[in-house]
């Protein structure tokens, strides 16, 4: 495609509903001091775009719009960068189609 | 812990935990079934296309009151390049049928029903329950299961694990690993809507008829990949999918793939106007024959997507989810019957019964059709799609070149693009990967 559309990933976000386990997140970046490239991957790969870098460069997720589909484990469990499990019972993404 | 001891504990009611709790129930084993999601449907994500075949073995009457969308009379498989696509559309009214093959459906709407199908066969069904991990002895052998709710450890003769393509307890258990990212692709949809009749008139479909289009080419940008549109009663279900890997080597984001087959020239004008309800995501398992990993051990079997049962070429996996789902359940009926113990031996007889069926024998026969399609993907997705375009054009553009010269142009932009010796290797590993 000659012109990449400007997506906002919010906004498709938006249109789902969500129960947020408060304080409880059920992914864990590994701490670090600068990331890898799987870790720079998500950046893009997560479709939710839940991962962002901090001020120090250091990859960051927020996983309160997580779709729950798996892209970041794939990427990052075997390393040990990424903690990834379901969240609790009847907590997070609720899909009404799916 | 809950106290009451079961046959049998099914973990994930998506198609392949409903099929094998189902088949559970009905055989008067005491089942137990538990899901994360808020209702069985709710974290369930597929395109998707039912294939009646399969239901019918678990159903029979499935028609009667299932929540289905429109059943299929047309395939297009669309090879676009960024302004155009060349199709191949397969129509015919034999697809009217009294009871129809294919079906659009709506997961979450679906497997509701599927789950109230499975209640009403006996099953304990608990929803909202995350199972953490598997209750092994002090020999390894699966007892059964530990949850998040409190004290929440059940045990069972057996567990069926159809916990989907993020299999957690399994690889936490050392049971399989986790695929890696060239064997599993992202896919993003979204769900259009739009009126019934506007539907039926830009897919030129009458009453409940439906359609689907399969999409490969510029789309996914030199990836191994596909976008899809799907034409369901009342809304459109449209998406694409790409590698993992593929993700992770190009950069490209899968809203950012998703917005460009949305604009596609081809696709803007079917879903104009629309409102979107839905975003979502999931990972579908693409390793083939190859990365199915072991099925059954002491004290558990593993169904669905969790065995990465799924047919990438044919874009079958719901199918293969259900039928698995299906045998595991009569492996264990039958073994239960004998009253024998569900140790991996005895359980070996899942397989055994699987092998036999079509879910084995068709993943054996593509084989090697992923690793093609995965190393070759610049020329499979990206390169073809556009030679096969401008020779379209060439073909139907009357512009007072002579025929044999436009021949002659069409000719030498694929031999220049990939060569007399590439063309014929991809025309040669195509057809040993497909034989």
């Amino acid at each position: 495609m000659t012109t990449e559309p400007t997506v906002r990933v919010e906004d498709k976000l938006f249109f789902n509903r969500y129960l947020v386990d408060s304080g409880r997140p059920h992914i864990k970046v590994r701490p670090h001091t600068s990331p890898s490239m799987n870790l720079l991957s998500l950046l893009k790969a997560c479709p939710a775009k839940c991962y962002e870098l901090n001020d120090k460069g250091q990859v960051d997720v927020t996983p309160d719009g997580c779709l729950e589909c798996g892209t970041c484990r794939i990427i990052g469990e075997a390393s040990g960068e990424i903690e990834w499990s379901y969240p609790r019972g009847g907590y997070g993404v609720l899909f009404k189609f799916g | 812990m809950i106290h009451e001891r079961f046959d049998a504990i099914v973990v994930g009611a998506g198609m392949a935990g409903n099929a094998a709790a189902l088949t559970l129930a009905k055989r008067g084993l005491k089942v137990i079934q538990l899901e994360r999601g808020e209702y069985s449907g709710s974290k369930n994500v597929q395109g998707a296309i039912l294939y009646a075949d399969m239901l019918e073995k678990l159903i029979p009457d499935f028609r009667e009151d299932a929540p289905l969308e429109r059943h299929l009379v047309e395939q297009r498989f669309w090879m676009m390049d960024d302004r155009s696509h060349t199709g191949l559309h397969y129509r015919s009214d034999d697809f009217n049928e009294e009871r129809p093959n294919r079906y659009t459906i709506i997961r979450a709407q679906f497997d509701k029903w599927f789950s109230s199908k499975v209640r009403e066969a006996g099953a304990v069904v608990l929803c909202e329950t995350t199972v953490t991990e598997l209750a092994q002895d002090a020999y390894g052998r699966v007892i059964g299961v530990k949850t998040d709710r409190y004290g929440g450890e059940i045990h069972a003769d057996v567990v069926v694990l159809a916990e989907g393509v993020n299999g957690l307890l399994g690889s936490r258990a050392g049971l399989r690993t986790t695929p890696p990212a060239d064997k599993v692709a992202l896919a993003v949809k979204e769900m259009h809507f739009l009126p019934r009749e506007t539907i039926e008139a830009r897919f030129n479909l009458s009453g409940d008829e439906g359609t689907v289009i399969e999409a490969v080419g510029t789309i996914s940008r030199g990836m191994t990949g596909m976008g899809f549109i799907y034409a369901n009663k009342e809304c459109v279900s449209l998406g694409i999918g790409c590698l993992v890997s593929d993700f992770q080597k190009s950069g490209e984001t899968p809203y950012g793939l998703l917005e460009a087959f949305k604009r596609h020239p081809s696709v803007a004008p079917l879903i104009a106007g629309a409102e979107v309800k839905e975003y979502s995501a999931h990972l579908i398992p693409e390793g083939g024959y190859k990365a199915i990993p072991q099925l059954y051990g002491e004290g558990w079997v593993v169904v669905g997507d969790a065995a990465a049962l799924n047919n990438a070429i044919h874009r079958e996996g719901s199918n293969l989810a259900m039928t698995s789902g299906r045998i595991a359940a009569e492996a264990i009926f039958q073994i239960k019957s004998r009253r024998d113990p569900m140790t991996a031996e005895n359980l070996a007889l899942y397989k055994k019964m699987l092998d036999d069926s079509f879910v084995i024998k068709d993943l054996k026969k593509y084989k090697d059709m992923p690793q093609l399609l995965h190393i070759q993907s610049q020329n499979f997705f990206l390169t073809y799609p556009q030679l096969v375009s401008k020779a379209m054009q060439n073909f139907v553009r009357v512009d007072g070149t002579p025929k044999v010269e436009k021949e002659r142009t069409t000719l030498r932009s694929f031999v220049k693009a990939r060569s007399w010796t590439g063309l014929f290797g991809d025309a040669f590993r195509l057809a040993r990967a497909w034989r």
